[in-house]
């Protein structure tokens, strides 16, 4: 992918550059040409990368201590909590490690909402992320049942039971995920297997999805095709790794926040009740990442159709690099889809409030209107707008807007006036 | 090469192909059907549970096949009002007369058809049952009345082994 055939210097490098080219790969990620007006919302993807890594360590660290038996989850983890050397930390780093995460993943998500860059030639890339969000949110509601307390018992109840709804073979299907009747040991044992399984797919997927990221190489904050490597990139390092580097140290601050000054603000304090088949809490909310999903569930008021808008409300981002006609990729050239962007953003957070909230009353009023929206924005605003939008002029590479030029586009596009520029 | 006749190759590649599909299926099968309930969770069916200090007006919530079952010694009162219903106004149709053979006792899981929780006893709109998860609301028999669950709870079998004792599975 790089434009030049690398030749590692050593004759030893050379030996073995030519039985396996792994010199020839890290010559590739360190010289690989980043667009380089790349502004902090393209610092995620690197803090995504660390929040895997510190989830795989710290998880694999907290398999050594806990217990996957319902008997003895719920005291396995107090165990980690008093007993083990460090295990406070280090389950605190776990628990708020997937907040992080989400936390992460969503900015992530809404960048590429903005900056158009799920639109060709990126589908691949964009899908492969839907996935890799999935996946995230099974492992984390597999993650959130393991300590066995009453959110853990009655969030993993509920979840399972979204597969009764499905028409006749629904039942089946639960008793099958559950192993039993109701959510009981063996449920607790095969959630421990796939909460530790999922990560490593993730992993798998986290190098498809690079993969598929250096075949274009990056979008960017104008949304432009940009020549590589040319007077608008610069190599990945050391420029972009100083970049990630000093935004990883900013929200690991926040991170460190969270997990030193409020370890439990985002969970729920009837986790630290033991699961109790007989009794179910008062009010059952999901972990705060999940909640606009939540709120799309309970805003239909019929069981199947409540599931089918909540899964729908996932699956159709997968479609969005067809759903948004637009050719232009930058809502900083899109003055119609930037208020709309905007709108969605406000929706969303409307959906997580009103998810948290009782399903009743003026609640359930703006969960329905929300919801509503929400599907209003991919299914007909995007459509249509790229048809009807007036979109502002795209400049013709990044430099151009600085160095000035002719708006004369036969001209600008003549190669010897960037000839020129060099 | 216009006319393709059937050769002994083609003879062998479906002849594998079946084969093939034979043994991947017989594989997958155990992989999938060991998540099923084993033995020893179908090994407890049955459970008896002892009503004699059981008074009117109160519930007994026992746990069968690890769900609650909520065993209701009914007063006049909720067994008129259940049987005061007309079938047209509910969700999902069903006589109380069908649903507590013996009026006075009411043997229902004590799961919300919806999502499973646990329903809170003597709440809700129709002096039955409230599901505080997503808002469902069941009447003295039990059944569906108000919400997103879409059937009355369930009646497991169950039968009286004497007066005092019922034996539910």
């Amino acid at each position: 992918m790089s434009d030049h055939e690398y030749i590692p210097k050593s004759n030893f490098g050379k030996w073995f550059n030519d039985r396996l080219p792994l010199l020839t790969l890290a010559n590739h990620l360190t010289d690989y040409p980043t667009p380089k007006n790349l502004n902090y919302w393209w610092t995620f993807g690197g803090i995504l990368t660390f929040c895997l890594i510190t989830q795989i360590v710290t998880g694999l660290v907290l398999a050594m201590h806990y217990i996957a038996h319902a008997d003895m989850a719920f005291d396995s983890v107090e165990h980690i909590m008093r007993d083990v050397n460090y295990g406070w930390l280090i389950r605190y780093i776990h628990a708020n490690g997937a907040s992080m995460f989400f936390l992460a993943v969503y900015i992530h998500i809404f960048r590429s909402l903005f900056y158009g860059s799920y639109k060709a030639p990126r589908e691949i890339i964009w899908i492969i992320g839907i996935i890799i969000y999935l996946l995230m949110m099974a492992a984390a509601f597999m993650g959130y049942v393991l300590p066995w307390g009453q959110m853990s018992f009655w969030g993993a109840t509920v979840i399972t039971n979204l597969f009764s709804a499905i028409p006749l073979v629904g039942e089946g299907i639960v008793t099958w995920l559950w192993g039993g009747y109701s959510v009981d040991n063996p449920t607790l044992t095969r959630f421990f297997t796939l909460h530790y399984l999922i990560p490593f797919l993730i992993l798998g997927l986290v190098v498809l999805h690079i993969w598929a990221l250096h075949v274009p190489g990056n979008n960017n904050p104008i949304g432009i095709d940009v020549k590589k490597p040319s007077k608008d990139t610069v190599p990945f390092h050391p420029y972009i790794v100083i970049k990630d580097a000093f935004a990883l140290l900013m929200f690991m601050i926040v991170f460190a926040f969270f997990v030193f000054y409020t370890p439990n603000i985002l969970g729920h304090a009837d986790n630290y009740i033991e699961a109790n088949p007989l009794v179910t809490p008062a009010h059952i909310v999901p972990e705060w990442y999940l909640l606009p999903f939540y709120a799309i569930l309970r805003s239909v008021p019929d069981k199947l159709m409540g599931v089918i808008a909540m899964l729908s409300a996932i699956f159709i981002l997968a479609a969005l690099p067809w759903l948004d006609t637009s050719k232009i990729r930058s809502a900083v050239f899109r003055p119609l889809y930037r208020q709309f962007y905007w709108i969605l953003v406000a929706d969303v957070l409307i959906l997580g409030y009103v998810g948290a909230m009782p399903a009743e009353g003026l609640y359930l009023l703006i969960a329905r209107v929300a919801t509503a929206y929400y599907f209003l924005h991919f299914l007909v605003i995007l459509p249509i707008l790229g048809f009807k939008e007036r979109t502002l002029p795209v400049p013709l590479s990044i430099t151009e807007p600085i160095l000035g030029g002719s708006s004369n586009l036969a001209a600008a596009r003549d190669d010897s006036r960037l000839e020129k520029l060099k | 090469m216009s006319e393709k006749k059937t050769e002994r190759r083609d003879f062998l590649f479906t002849a594998t192909a079946a084969v093939g599909a034979v043994g991947v299926g017989a594989t997958v099968w155990p992989m999938i059907d060991q998540m099923n309930p084993d033995a020893s969770v179908k090994a407890l069916a049955s459970t008896e549970v002892d009503v004699s200090s059981l008074n009117p007006g109160k519930t007994i919530t026992v746990l069968w096949r690890g769900k609650p079952v909520f065993i209701r010694r009914r007063t006049p009162d909720e067994i008129d009002e259940a049987r005061a219903v007309k079938l047209d106004d509910l969700k999902h149709p069903e006589k109380d007369e069908d649903r507590a053979k013996n009026p006075e006792w009411l043997v229902m899981l004590g799961v919300c058809t919806h999502l499973g929780c646990v329903p809170l006893d003597q709440k809700g709109d129709y002096n039955g049952w409230f599901c505080p998860c997503h808002g469902s609301h069941y009447d003295t028999s039990g059944r569906i009345r108000k919400g997103p669950a879409p059937t009355n709870m369930e009646i497991p079998k169950y039968e009286f082994v004497n007066a005092n004792t019922i034996k539910i599975g």
